[in-house]
């Protein structure tokens, strides 16, 4: 079986389904249908509730 | 201290952060001031230093600018320094080369309306960062090895959960449980929503699961006594039975639950004919009386007040899902729901609430200035919409209770040196970032320890908790930040044993060396927090990065302002 994994969408949860499959050792391939990752996140300011910049 | 003869270039990346900070301050003389500063070559106004732009600018000014220390004057450190340490790294700078400066948090947010005294404090800070950076000195990380096996607290649905993912990944899982049987709060419930499925069948489901799971090791009527340690080298004494067990595990998982609330004192409550949802669930188990025809239930009882000022949120879904159990069972009664204000997030429990409405539930709101009033046999409530005073006949009065912390959670928090909100719920590392995570590596939370959450949470949250808590399993190994505490000074320390005695993460031990008792520091354990250092009146100990000379240099700094 392939270990390989597809994530689908570049948001912040498949940022982060990314990022921790990473950390665990397995090849990610995150695709997304954007010139680039971050999703809604990245047209966010800054987020509630601890006013961090959202990019 | 740095090589004298090494000419020292420092660069200061100044951040706009679009207008957060840009828009408050004077940006241009923020500039011409750094450029003057002592050993700075180069100095660049960014829009978004984060962006990737802006960490390219960085990568550039060190390979092309030659430089050899990096300042950002920018936001806050927690979320971003990781980033901009990285980046150095790339391109072959000592990411320990590198220092922030919180001009947002600390000039433009607070000082919002001000900007001549925004942009002189952010002055301050620039200078006092550049003075401190000229004196750092690289570090290289601390690489520790990892026991493969996790320690889970709470054998509820959370905890059964991620302890049977982490099983199933192929480590070793202590599974330890207060009671006598595992399933926590779902054995003292009947059906749960939206689905109705036997609360039953899905502990009798997870339970076998987890008995037949070889990597499984399940101590019920247990707790945790005792836990030192670090990430991957955590050491627990698990009080049993038969004994006091000791283990080794990499990584803990705290899924303490919670209990809900006794409304003692409220509404009349008896236990009886007033009970609450949890004690209304085991009614509806055994069947329910055929003459209980007229049921109330009131919502928000003990919370969203001056002593617990919370919302629950799941008491909304618990109360309509068991008006109409109650239904099923006696078609015939009368229920009738009071509440403040219906939390039903999500489109299942959307569509229960109008399911409920349709099936003949009634919903009447009260405010906490009127609330309804339990009287015998009856319930008095105003209704705002016709104006007065209404009796609802009851033959069973239902509170709908918040989900409190547990008695023990201060015992696990102190155990596990991690920390607890004012309500007694365990505080997640940041909201966004480490939602499952403590700050203090290797120990991971889920379920109703952190907040009341439903079984479809729950058991997200400890599957989420395991994916998390694999991760340093799964390397073998982790990387620990090198700023930490040093003996700089082996001659000057007397091992007094000061430092160890307040040490809060048990990082110092006192060793018989040749010359004597002298402090040593469990690198992997320290945080670097300093206090230690603080403590030694003989300034034997050191921190990485906050050393007296670099402290010592800021002060000396922002005094010649």
């Amino acid at each position: 079986m392939s270990k390989d994994v597809l994530v689908i969408g570049g948001g912040i949860a498949g940022m982060q389904a990314s990022l921790d499959l990473a950390d665990m050792g397995i090849k990610v391939y995150l695709v997304e249908k954007l010139p680039s990752i971050g999703g809604k996140m990245a047209q966010l300011d800054k987020t509630f509730p601890t006013n961090d910049c959202a990019i | 201290m740095p090589d004298q003869n090494e000419d020292i270039r420092i660069g200061v990346f100044i951040c706009h952060c679009g207008s957060n900070i840009a828009g408050y301050l004077d940006m241009e003389a923020l500039e011409e001031f750094a450029k003057k500063l002592p050993h700075v070559t180069f100095v660049q106004r960014n829009l978004y230093t984060c962006s990737e732009g802006g960490i390219n600018e960085i990568k550039k000014g060190i390979q092309e600018q030659d430089l050899n220390r990096v300042v950002v004057a920018s936001c806050t450190p927690r979320t971003h320094e990781p980033l901009f340490r990285s980046s150095c790294g790339e391109v072959g700078l000592n990411p320990y080369l590198f220092e922030m400066v919180n001009i947002r948090d600390q000039c433009s947010w607070v000082h919002m309306k001000d900007t001549e005294q925004g942009t002189a404090k952010a002055k301050d800070l620039i200078r006092m960062g550049v003075a401190k950076a000229a004196l750092l000195e690289p570090q290289e990380p601390i690489i520790s090895e990892v026991t493969t096996r996790a320690l889970v607290i709470g054998g509820g649905i959370a905890g059964m959960t991620a302890a049977l993912a982490i099983a199933r990944r192929g480590y070793e899982v202590v599974l330890v449980e207060r009671e006598a049987s595992l399933g926590g709060m779902l054995n003292a419930l009947n059906q749960v929503g939206p689905t109705m499925m036997e609360a039953s069948d899905l502990v009798q489901e997870k339970v076998k699961a987890i008995s037949e799971h070889s990597r499984i090791t399940v101590f019920t009527q247990a707790q945790v006594t005792e836990v030192q340690g670090f990430i991957g080298k955590y050491h627990a004494d698990i009080e049993t039975e038969s004994g006091v067990k000791k283990i080794d595990v990499g990584v803990v998982i705290v899924a303490t639950g919670g209990r809900a609330l006794v409304p003692e004192g409220l509404y009349g409550y008896d236990g009886k004919r007033v009970v609450n949802q949890l004690e209304l669930e085991s009614l509806l188990k055994g069947g329910l009386r055929p003459d209980v025809q007229n049921v109330v239930m009131i919502q928000c009882v003990g919370s969203r007040n001056k002593e617990r000022p919370y919302c629950s949120r799941i008491c909304c879904q618990t109360a309509v899902k068991n008006a109409m159990l109650v239904r099923e069972q006696n078609p015939e009664a009368r229920v009738c729901i009071l509440y403040r204000d219906m939390q039903m997030y999500g489109v299942e429990n959307e569509e229960m609430f109008r399911d409920s409405k349709k099936k003949g539930v009634r919903y009447i709101n009260y405010t906490p200035e009127e609330p309804p009033r339990v009287e015998d046999g009856k319930v008095q409530v105003y209704h705002a919409l016709l104006g007065r005073h209404m009796d609802l006949p009851a033959d069973l009065v239902v509170l709908s209770t918040p989900l409190v912390s547990h008695e023990d959670a201060e015992t696990t928090s102190q155990l596990l040196r991690v920390p607890i909100d004012e309500n007694g719920f365990f505080l997640e590392g940041h909201v966004k970032l480490k939602p499952l995570d403590f700050a203090t590596d290797g120990v991971f939370l889920c379920g109703s320890a952190r907040f009341p959450s439903n079984i479809r949470e729950a058991v997200a949250q400890g599957l989420g908790a395991a994916s998390r808590a694999s991760i340093p399993l799964s390397k073998g190994s982790v990387e620990v930040e090198p700023i930490i505490s040093v003996l700089a000074d082996e001659d000057a320390c007397r091992g007094c044993g000061l430092c160890v005695a307040l040490c809060p993460y048990g990082a110092l031990e006192i060793q018989q060396t040749e010359k004597g008792r002298k402090v040593h520091v469990i690198d992997v354990a320290c945080k670097g927090c300093g206090v230690c250092a603080a403590t030694c009146y003989q300034h034997a100990l050191s921190i990485n990065s906050f050393t007296d000379q670099q402290i010592g240099a800021q002060v000396d700094a922002f005094l010649a302002g």
